[in-house]
C-alpha cells in the first residue's frame, strides 16, 4: 500500500545527527553552486549536472548508513558521494580531471566512486546503478550480513521507464533483498515532465506489483525523508526485503550545468519549490523549536565555506594524471601485454 | 602430475611437435563428453572457493510447490549445472528469472562487493539483453573509477549453428565482445582447453567471457583429472605444417584440423593454430606461424564484417606482410543472419570442404 511521510521527527533526533543533517545538506548545496561556478570559469573538464534543491535525499538516508552499506548513484550524483562520506577536495580534483581526483582523473562527475565508503559510483547510464545496489545486496544476504550492510540505489523518475530498474525491483522481492530503492522524483527527466512520461502519478504505487512496501515521502523535507528511510533501513536491516521510496524532490538548475530549464519549466513552479528549499525548512524548524541556535547553524556555514574553498584550491593546484594514464586500470592483470589492448 | 596454475610446456597427442602451454596429456585424465568437463570444472572452483556461486535461468529449477525446493530439471542448460545445487545449495547455484540484464548487473554488483559471480548465459544470442550491463558496468568500472576496484565476474552461453536453433539462438559474435576494452573473451575447443580456460576464467581478477560452441557440447575429448589454469591470452597448435597456416577459434578449430587433414591426402601440410582466447589474443602465435607457412586461412563462424577473421587478417597485413606469398583468406559465415533450413544453415557454416578449397585456390593461384 501507498503510504505517505511528513516528518515531525526533529526532537527526536540526536544534536549531534541534527548537526550531520544540516551540515550534509548545506555541503552538497554549496559543492554544487561551487563546482558550477567553476565549471562556467572553464575549470571543470566537461559536462556537470548539479542536484542542488534535492538535498534533503541523499542526506535523509545516508543518515542512516554505514561505510559498510553500498549505494548505488547516477549522473547527478555529488549529493549521494557527499551524503555519503567522500572527501568535497577529491570530489572537485575529479570534476577538474586531476590526478589527485576520487578517480585520478579518469572517471570525472558523472563516475565519481569511492570503494572505501561503501559508495559503488556515479552511473550515466539512466538506471544502470540500481542491479548494482541489488548485487552488492546480494554479497551482503550471501555473506549472512544483512544486518550490517544493506543496498541503496539512488535513481530519478526519468529511470522508472527502464527495464533493467523493473528487473532489479523484481529480483530484489523475490530473492528478498536488503535493498532500498529511492527514487529521486524531481520531476524532469532532462528536459521531459514525468506528467508526460511515467504512467502514473505516483511511481511509489509501482511498489504494489512486486509485493514491496511503497512510501511516497515529501523531499523537500529532511525529516519525512530521515524517517521514511529508517524504516526502510531497519526492514532491510532485519532480513524482511526491499522498499521503493518515492521522493518527491526538485533540480534549482537545469539538466546539466549549460541547459537553461526556464525554457521548460513554469516560473511559478520554481518559486513553489524554492519557498520549499530544505535549507530554509531545516533552519525554520530547528531554530523554531529550540533545537539549533542560528549562530550554531552559521557556524556550520562558514566552515563548509572555508571548505569549499580548500576544495576549490586543492583542486586547482593538483597535477594533471600523467599520459600513461591512458592505458593502465583497463585490466587487473595484463598477464599477455603484447595483446589486445593497442 | 599438475598443479593449479601449471604453465609448462609439453607435447599433446600423437604429434610430439605440437606444444601446448598447460599441463600436457600424459597426465592422468579423462577421455569424456565436453558438457562433462564442464559441469566437473564448475564443480571444482565451487570447492575451491566459497566466493564463487553461479547464476542463471533454469541452472537449478523447477521447484516443488511444496517445499520450495529446486528440483534440477533440467541440470541447466545444455545439463551444464546437472547435479551441483543438491550439493552447493540454492543460494549458491541461484536460480534466476528470466531477465538477463537484471541478473547480470546483479552479478556485477556483486563483484563489486567481493563475491566471483558465475552467470550462465544460455544462449549466446541474450549477450545483447544484458549488454549494457557488460560494457558499460563490468568491463568499465575499473577504468572509469581509477583502479579502484575490480569485477571478477564469469559469464558463459552457447554460440554457434548447426542444431537448427534458427537466426536468435545460433549467434557467434564473438567480435561484438572482444571489442569492448575492460572483458576478456575465450572461446575453448575440446574438454582439455575448457578444463584450463573455464578454471582461469573464473579465477581471473577481471570478467571474462566464456563462448561454448553448441557443436562441441556433446564432443568427447581428454581431460586431467586435477584442475589447471590455462593461461588467457595464449593460442596453441593443433598440427605443424609449413605449407599454409589456418587459424580457428572455438569449433572452428576443429573445421580446421578436419581440413588439414583432408589437406594431407593431398600432400598439403596445413600448420592448425587453435587461438583459444579472442581478448587478449595471441598475435605470436600468429605472426610466428604465418612467418613460416608464408600463407593463411582465417575461419570464423561469425558474419565477416568487423570480426576476429577480419582482426586477425589486420594483424597479419600489420605484422607479417613481407612473409606473405598469397593474400589473407577469411572463410566466415555470410552477411546474413543463420537460417533454420539444415541445407541453408549448412552453408552458413564454414565447413572442411570451404577451407581445402580456399587453400587449393590459393596454392592454384600462385
Amino acid at each position: 500500500m501507498l503510504r505517505q511521510r511528513q516528518g515531525n521527527c526533529v526532537m527526536r533526533i540526536t544534536k549531534e545527527k541534527l548537526r550531520w543533517l544540516y551540515e550534509t545538506m548545506y555541503r552538497i548545496r554549496r559543492f554544487e553552486e561551487t563546482m558550477l561556478e567553476q565549471t562556467f570559469r572553464g575549470n571543470a573538464m566537461g559536462v556537470t549536472h548539479p542536484s542542488d534543491g534535492q538535498e534533503a535525499v541523499p542526506t535523509g538516508i545516508c543518515a542512516h548508513l554505514t561505510e559498510k552499506d553500498w549505494i548505488g548513484s547516477t549522473h547527478r550524483g555529488h549529493g549521494h558521494c557527499i551524503a555519503k562520506g567522500l572527501d568535497t577536495k577529491a570530489m572537485m580534483a575529479e570534476i577538474m580531471g586531476r590526478y589527485t581526483g576520487q578517480c585520478k582523473g579518469k572517471g570525472g562527475s558523472m563516475h565519481i566512486a569511492d570503494f572505501s565508503k561503501g559508495m559503488l559510483g556515479a552511473n550515466a547510464i539512466v538506471g544502470a546503478s540500481v542491479p548494482l545496489a541489488v548485487g552488492a545486496a546480494l554479497t551482503s544476504k550471501y555473506r549472512g550480513m544483512e544486518d550490517e550492510s544493506v543496498g541503496v540505489a539512488f535513481f530519478g523518475d526519468g529511470a522508472t521507464s527502464q527495464g533493467v530498474v523493473h528487473e532489479s525491483m523484481n529480483l530484489a522481492a523475490i530473492w528478498d533483498l536488503p535493498v532500498i530503492f529511492a527514487c529521486e522524483n524531481n520531476q524532469y527527466a532532462e528536459a521531459t515532465p514525468a506528467w508526460y512520461a511515467v504512467s502514473t502519478e505516483d511511481i511509489a504505487a509501482r511498489a504494489d506489483s512486486y509485493g514491496i512496501p511503497g512510501v511516497q515521502v515529501d523531499g523537500m523535507n529532511v525529516f519525512a525523508v530521515y524517517e521514511a528511510a529508517g524504516e526502510a533501513v531497519a526492514r532491510a536491516r532485519a532480513g524482511e526485503g526491499p522498499t521503493l521510496l518515492e521522493l518527491k524532490t526538485y533540480r534549482y538548475h537545469g539538466h546539466f550545468h549549460a541547459d537553461d530549464p526556464k525554457k521548460y519549466r513554469k516560473p511559478d513552479e520554481e518559486e513553489e519549490y524554492l519557498e520549499r528549499d530544505c535549507l530554509k525548512h531545516f533552519e525554520g524548524l530547528v531554530t523554531q523549536q529550540g533545537a539549533m541556535t542560528e549562530e550554531e547553524l552559521q557556524g556550520i556555514r562558514d566552515e563548509i565555506e572555508q571548505e569549499m574553498q580548500d576544495a576549490v584550491d586543492f583542486a586547482l593546484n593538483s597535477p594533471m594524471p600523467p599520459i600513461d594514464e591512458l592505458y593502465s586500470d583497463v585490466y587487473v592483470d595484463y598477464s599477455n601485454p603484447l595483446a589486445g589492448l593497442r | 602430475m599438475t598443479t593449479a596454475d601449471a604453465t609448462q610446456t609439453r607435447s599433446v597427442l600423437s604429434d610430439p611437435g605440437v606444444l601446448v602451454p598447460g599441463p600436457g596429456y600424459d597426465v592422468s585424465g579423462t577421455v569424456e563428453r565436453y558438457r562433462d568437463t564442464f559441469n566437473r570444472t564448475l564443480r571444482d572452483e565451487l570447492d575451491r572457493d566459497a566466493d564463487v556461486f553461479i547464476m542463471g535461468e533454469d541452472i537449478s529449477g523447477g521447484f516443488d510447490r511444496d517445499t520450495n525446493e529446486p528440483l534440477d530439471a533440467w541440470g541447466g542448460p545444455f545439463a551444464a549445472t546437472k547435479g551441483l545445487v543438491q550439493d552447493f545449495g540454492p543460494d549458491r547455484i541461484r536460480d534466476a528469472p528470466i531477465s538477463e540484464a537484471g541478473f547480470v548487473g546483479a552479478a556485477v554488483g556483486a563483484a563489486l562487493t567481493g563475491l566471483r559471480p558465475v552467470v550462465d548465459l544460455m544462449y549466446f544470442d541474450f549477450v545483447t539483453v544484458a549488454y549494457d550491463q557488460l560494457l558499460s558496468n563490468a568491463a568499465k568500472s575499473r577504468y572509469m573509477f581509477g583502479g579502484q576496484t575490480k569485477v571478477p565476474l564469469t559469464l558463459f552461453a552457447r554460440s554457434g549453428g548447426g542444431t537448427g536453433h534458427a537466426a536468435q539462438h545460433s549467434e557467434s559474435f564473438y567480435s561484438m565482445l572482444a571489442h569492448i576494452p575492460g572483458l576478456k573473451v575465450v572461446v575453448p575447443s575440446d574438454p582439455y582447453t575448457v578444463r584450463g580456460l573455464l578454471a582461469s576464467a573464473i579465477r581471473d581478477d577481471d570478467p571474462v567471457f566464456l563462448v561454448n560452441d553448441k557443436k562441441l557440447i556433446n564432443m568427447e575429448g581428454f581431460a586431467p583429472d586435477e584442475s589447471f589454469a590455462f593461461p588467457l591470452g595464449k593460442g596453441r597448435y593443433l598440427k605443424h605444417g609449413d605449407d599454409v597456416t589456418l587459424i580457428g577459434m572455438s569449433y572452428t578449430s576443429v573445421v580446421c584440423k578436419q581440413a588439414a587433414d583432408m589437406l594431407a591426402e593431398e600432400g598439403i601440410e596445413a600448420e592448425v593454430v587453435d587461438m583459444l582466447s579472442l581478448s587478449p589474443f595471441d598475435e605470436e602465435i600468429i605472426v610466428e606461424s604465418v612467418m613460416k607457412t608464408n600463407r593463411v586461412v582465417i575461419v570464423d563462424e561469425d558474419t565477416p564484417r568487423a570480426s576476429m577473421a577480419s582482426e586477425f587478417a589486420a594483424i597479419v597485413a600489420d605484422k607479417a606482410f613481407d612473409y606473405l606469398d598469397a593474400p589473407v583468406k577469411r572463410v566466415t559465415g555470410p552477411h546474413t543472419p543463420v537460417p533454420y533450413n539444415k541445407g541453408l544453415e549448412t552453408a552458413f557454416m564454414p565447413q572442411p570442404d570451404d577451407v581445402v578449397s580456399t587453400v587449393r585456390a590459393m596454392l592454384d593461384g600462385e
